[in-house]
């Protein structure tokens, strides 16, 4: 089917993540104004509006009341969904890159950037039922990585914290103790910075984007290496099909880097791998510059892409789809 | 500056420091340009090396024998003389001439000794007079004086050389007795150098062998494919062997930049250029040529660089590489140079000039061997504001007669092509308009097996298209030209002789509006790639031209590279690492079909290994082509064989990763089934992932749509009121 253009943000997508309903798609951009949309025409319904720099990440939570995000305006916010009200405000002393809820919604998990002499850290919050009784400290703080922390979700039974940055290496820590449990090993691991990290469903596997070129699949207990997926271009963003046994890769050369001779020199396509055999299965093309961001509908019938060229492209799937053969 | 330092004295002064040379990145010091910081000069560092045991620091001194001897009356005069001869090669010091006396001090003693300002200019003294003849009785015998050692050291007794036992070795074509007849590459990616065969019917390649490091900047394959030659800062090397490579000899070449073999791989010629470190200093070229299984030096040149550029593209870029090109076909008879107004042709046979003379041709631009015969195209541009008129000749080795001369007028360039069996030489000739503000183009065509090479005139339908290349069929009598202004330009093919007419060169066709920019003929002839490089985005189209039909299509974008397998089976196209994206190698059926797609970053070099030319006679390969059929069900049975057996193992690869995964899945589910209950827990007990909870809260997202519809409605009634 023809995708839906969805022109909303002046800057390149950074992130986008849809609810468990799959009824809403909420995107981040470098503009301040995180936005939701409708995931099934593409409709925009409003944005939220109180940050002050480039938006990097945000999740929903499960019953889609709450919103987190982490700006560059070194704030993450609580938001109300439904109002876009802003409810509460976390201040760091470095840009916030990643978010994550954990199971139950009870907890966040907020990694920060490398700023002057502060080093990356991953913050874990509680989050309140009731706003009031929000507070600002935190109950942990991880630091070790080198370099940013470009994402960190929680593990299973939110009793491990995975992480992947700039080093390259996937780490899995403990959220109680704040104890480094397992690190990825040079020969398995990325070799260049981690991009983007996405948990299957049911949180047993994830798959890690590189800029190295590909795309590994870890299962989430163990941190064993399960698949590799190699592509030609460095790796910005990674979505892995609910339904099918399908994962997307999107990415493409370095903006900065880009030619201006031809728009196929970048490859920016999504590009549809089968999980497992790890192969290439086909493309979708249409941005006009890198994809930064990829989300899955969680009933698998259709997908987002997030460019640099600052358009989400909402893909529903066509029949021919779920029928697939290689 | 970094890089003329020798890594090991680096090393060296490294350890003396307590230095930790891998925490320093070399490249990244500059030096302050003016100030050499005591590193020895390039020019310096190759001197020594080569004179290591003779660093007496007499080098620039050289002795002169055969002086006649004299009485005391006429010393100085003979001085005055010797003097004179000396002072013309280069400056003699203060002091720098001495002439013993016998130890009466009433004659001389019939030799004397020189001091150059330098060793260069003394080695030059020693060359150019040595066998000066003085008079009848007296010729110069000119020694350098750090040789004096080394010829005293000769035994005055001959004693015979050791012999030593015969060692087989392996057999260098060993690659051509695979029994699947496949070809082999190498490939240089990153820091890595691969040979690999090409096993097309598995859709792969297969390795052979694999070296890290193994050349300092290219490799190359000898051109009948015995050899790897690598290069190195020391020199170059050359590899082979039956399985693996191992190396069959070096060839000591400080800082050698190029090389080239010889067609017959008997020879290699290795060039190197000396920079000055300082710019007012002369640039020294020097070029060796080696035996190849000797590695005995079979000739050397020195020379400043301007004396290696003249004509053709040379000129302010450097040298235009091959300096000497060699004659054609296997037996590597001669080989030549281009000089200024000269054309110096060289014999192997003694490794110098033909009748010991260079052929004197004004003016010569360009010249070039015709494939097969000892025979020579040379060019000539107009001389003398056009009133003499350019020209381009054939000239036959060792003869030096002139076959066959051809006039050309108001001519802007010229370019040979010569038919890879030396039956046809196409010249293209760009020539000035009246107004001489534009070009056109012809092209001169020499069918050089007739009797009296007739040359017959060809020009294009329209005349204003540029050339952008052009390409003979190997073996064959066809050629094709890209012709005509960049976006679209046409492709045309003509034959020497078609079947009704035999004489003449005649067009088979034209291809409209092609993107292509080059073009790559089958080492068999019959089939051509039609390549957008560049520019183009990697455009290929593969064309039958018997069938004058295009075969297929393709694209690998941003191809840099095409090049043909030396059986015309297979296409190999590259990106080379010109682009950082996209770097790797295609391989291509004949006809076009893509077969398998290999990816390398930092991808430099694709080259086949050559074969030698077939010992079949042309009636056994023209039989063997007649009862093709026969031979095709052998084969057509193998390759069956072979695709079944890979869509067994593809199948049984899949239902192995097929198995693995499900595994994974299985545990997967067991635990989050185990996991169930606490994960309800950690959600206040609300009942988890089950679809039953998934459509509830589809009723709550409904009540939210009512609550808009009842605004609209009020609104809507406000409106009726109004």
């Amino acid at each position: 089917m023809r995708p839906i253009l969805m022109k909303g943000h002046e800057r390149p997508l950074t992130f986008l993540k849809y609810n468990r309903d799959g009824d809403l798609l909420f995107s981040c951009a470098k503009d301040h104004n995180p936005t939701v949309w409708f995931a099934d025409n593409g409709e925009r319904l409003g944005t939220y509006r109180g940050h002050n720099g480039a938006v990097w990440c945000c999740d929903v939570s499960r019953d889609s009341t709450r919103l987190v995000t982490g700006s560059a305006d070194q704030t993450a916010k609580l938001w109300n969904v439904q109002t876009g009200q802003q409810l509460f405000t976390f201040n760091f002393d470095s840009p916030a890159r990643s978010v994550d809820f954990s199971v139950g919604d009870k907890l966040a998990v907020i990694t920060t950037d490398p700023f002057m002499e502060l080093t990356s850290a991953l913050h874990v919050k509680r989050i309140s039922r009731d706003i009031s009784d929000q507070t600002a400290e935190s109950l942990l703080v991880l630091k070790g990585p080198q370099g940013r922390i470009n994402r960190a979700v929680w593990g299973p039974l939110n009793r491990t914290i995975i992480s992947g940055g700039e080093d390259a290496i996937i780490r899995i820590w403990d959220s109680e103790t704040g104890k480094l449990l397992k690190e990825s090993d040079k020969e398995t691991g990325h070799k260049k910075t981690i991009t983007s990290l996405v948990k299957s469903a049911d949180g047993s596997h994830f798959l890690t984007g590189s800029l190295d070129k590909s795309a590994r699949l870890w299962d989430m207990r163990t941190l064993t290496l399960i698949k590799t997926y190699v592509t030609e271009r460095p790796v910005n963003a990674v979505a892995m099909s609910p339904l099918l046994d399908h994962v997307v890769i999107g990415g493409g050369q370095d903006a900065s880097a880009v030619t201006t001779t031809d728009h196929r020199a970048g490859k920016f396509e999504a590009k549809f791998f089968d999980k497992i055999l790890q192969e290439e299965i086909g493309g979708v093309k249409g941005h006009f510059g890198p994809i930064n961001a990829l989300a899955f509908n969680p009933d698998g019938k259709s997908f987002s892409s997030g460019g640099e060229d600052g358009y989400v492209r909402l893909h529903h799937f066509d029949p021919d789809y779920f029928n697939i053969k290689i | 500056m970094a890089d003329v330092m020798i890594m090991k004295d680096i090393e060296a002064t490294a350890f003396r420091l307590g230095l930790d040379l891998s925490s320093i990145d070399l490249d990244s010091i500059h030096l302050p340009p003016s100030d050499d910081c005591g590193i020895p000069s390039d020019d310096e560092d190759v001197y020594e090396e080569d004179n290591p045991e003779f660093d007496s620091g007499f080098g620039n001194v050289i002795v002169v024998d055969n002086v006649p001897i004299v009485p005391m009356e006429k010393f100085e005069k003979l001085e005055t003389v010797i003097r004179k001869i000396y002072s013309q090669v280069g400056d003699i010091k203060e002091n720098g001439l001495w002439m013993p006396l016998s130890s009466d001090s009433t004659k001389t003693l019939g030799y004397c000794f020189i001091e150059f300002n330098t060793p260069q200019e003394a080695e030059l003294a020693k060359k150019e007079t040595q066998g000066y003849r003085l008079d009848r009785s007296h010729i110069f015998s000119v020694t350098m004086f750090d040789e004096f050692d080394k010829f005293m050291k000769v035994p005055d007794q001959w004693a015979p050389s050791e012999s030593k036992p015969y060692a087989p070795g392996e057999n260098l074509q060993n690659w051509l007795t695979d029994a699947k007849a496949r070809d082999q590459f190498v490939i240089r990616a990153g820091s890595d150098t691969e040979v690999l065969w090409n096993d097309a019917r598995h859709l792969k390649p297969d390795p052979v062998y694999k070296r890290s490091f193994w050349t300092e900047s290219f490799v190359q394959w000898s051109p009948l494919g015995t050899y790897l030659a690598t290069v190195h800062r020391q020199g170059a090397q050359v590899w082979g062997g039956a399985t693996a490579f191992d190396r069959l000899m070096r060839y000591a070449h400080p800082q050698v930049k190029l090389i080239d073999f010889s067609p017959g791989e008997k020879y290699l010629i290795t060039y190197s250029s000396h920079e000055p470190s300082n710019p007012r200093d002369i640039n020294r070229v020097v070029v060796n040529i080696f035996n190849v299984r000797t590695g005995k030096v079979m000739r050397d040149f020195k020379g400043i660089a301007d004396d290696f550029t003249v004509g053709g593209a040379g000129g302010v870029t450097g040298v235009s590489w091959p300096v000497f090109k060699w004659s054609g076909g296997t037996d590597d008879k001669y080989f030549a140079r281009m000089g200024k107004n000269v054309l110096s042709v060289y014999e192997t046979d003694t490794f110098s000039l033909v009748d010991k003379k260079s052929l004197k041709v004004e003016n010569i631009m360009d010249f070039s061997w015709s494939p097969t015969d000892p025979i020579i195209a040379l060019y000539v541009p107009e001389m003398g504001g056009g009133n003499q008129p350019a020209r381009v000749s054939l000239i036959q080795i060792p003869g030096k007669e002139e076959l066959r001369q051809k006039n050309l007028f108001s001519v802007s360039d010229c370019k040979m092509y010569w038919q890879s069996n030396g039956d046809y030489l196409a010249v293209n000739v760009d020539r000035y308009t009246k107004t001489k503000k534009s070009t056109y183009t012809g092209f001169e065509l020499f069918r050089i097996k007739e009797r009296d090479i007739p040359i017959e005139v060809l020009e294009l339908e329209n005349k204003n298209d540029k050339i952008i290349a052009f390409a003979w069929e190997p073996k064959g009598h066809r050629f094709a030209i890209i012709h005509g202004d960049n976006p679209k330009p046409d492709v045309s093919i003509y034959s020497m002789r078609t079947a009704q007419n035999t004489g003449r060169v005649s067009k088979l066709t034209t291809l409209k509006g092609k993107q292509a920019n080059a073009l790559y003929w089958s080492p068999t002839g019959r089939f051509i790639v039609l390549a957008g490089l560049k520019g183009f985005n990697g455009q290929l189209e593969f064309y039958n031209v018997d069938e004058l039909e295009t075969m297929a299509t393709a694209e690998h974008f941003m191809a840099t590279d095409v090049e043909w397998d030396p059986t015309g089976r297979y296409v190999a196209t590259s990106v080379t690492s010109v682009h950082e994206m996209e770097n790797g190698f295609n391989i291509w059926s004949f006809s076009g079909k893509h077969l398998y797609r290999v990816l390398k970053d930092h991808f430099f070099q694709f080259l086949w290994r050559p074969r030698p030319p077939s010992f079949l006679s042309a009636e056994k390969e023209e039989e063997i082509a007649k009862s093709l059929k026969k031979y095709s069900k052998k084969y057509e049975a193998e390759d069956q064989d072979v695709s079944a057996m890979l869509s067994e193992q593809e199948r049984e690869r899949r239902r192995k990763l097929k198995e693995e995964w499900d595994k994974w899945v299985s545990e997967w589910k067991g635990l989050h089934e185990e996991e169930k209950l606490q994960r309800q827990n950690l959600r206040d007990g609300e009942a988890s992932d089950e679809e039953e909870e998934y459509e509830a809260k589809d009723i709550q997202v409904e009540e939210v749509i009512n609550v808009t519809e009842e605004v609209e409605v009020e609104h809507a009634q406000e409106r009726t009121k109004a």
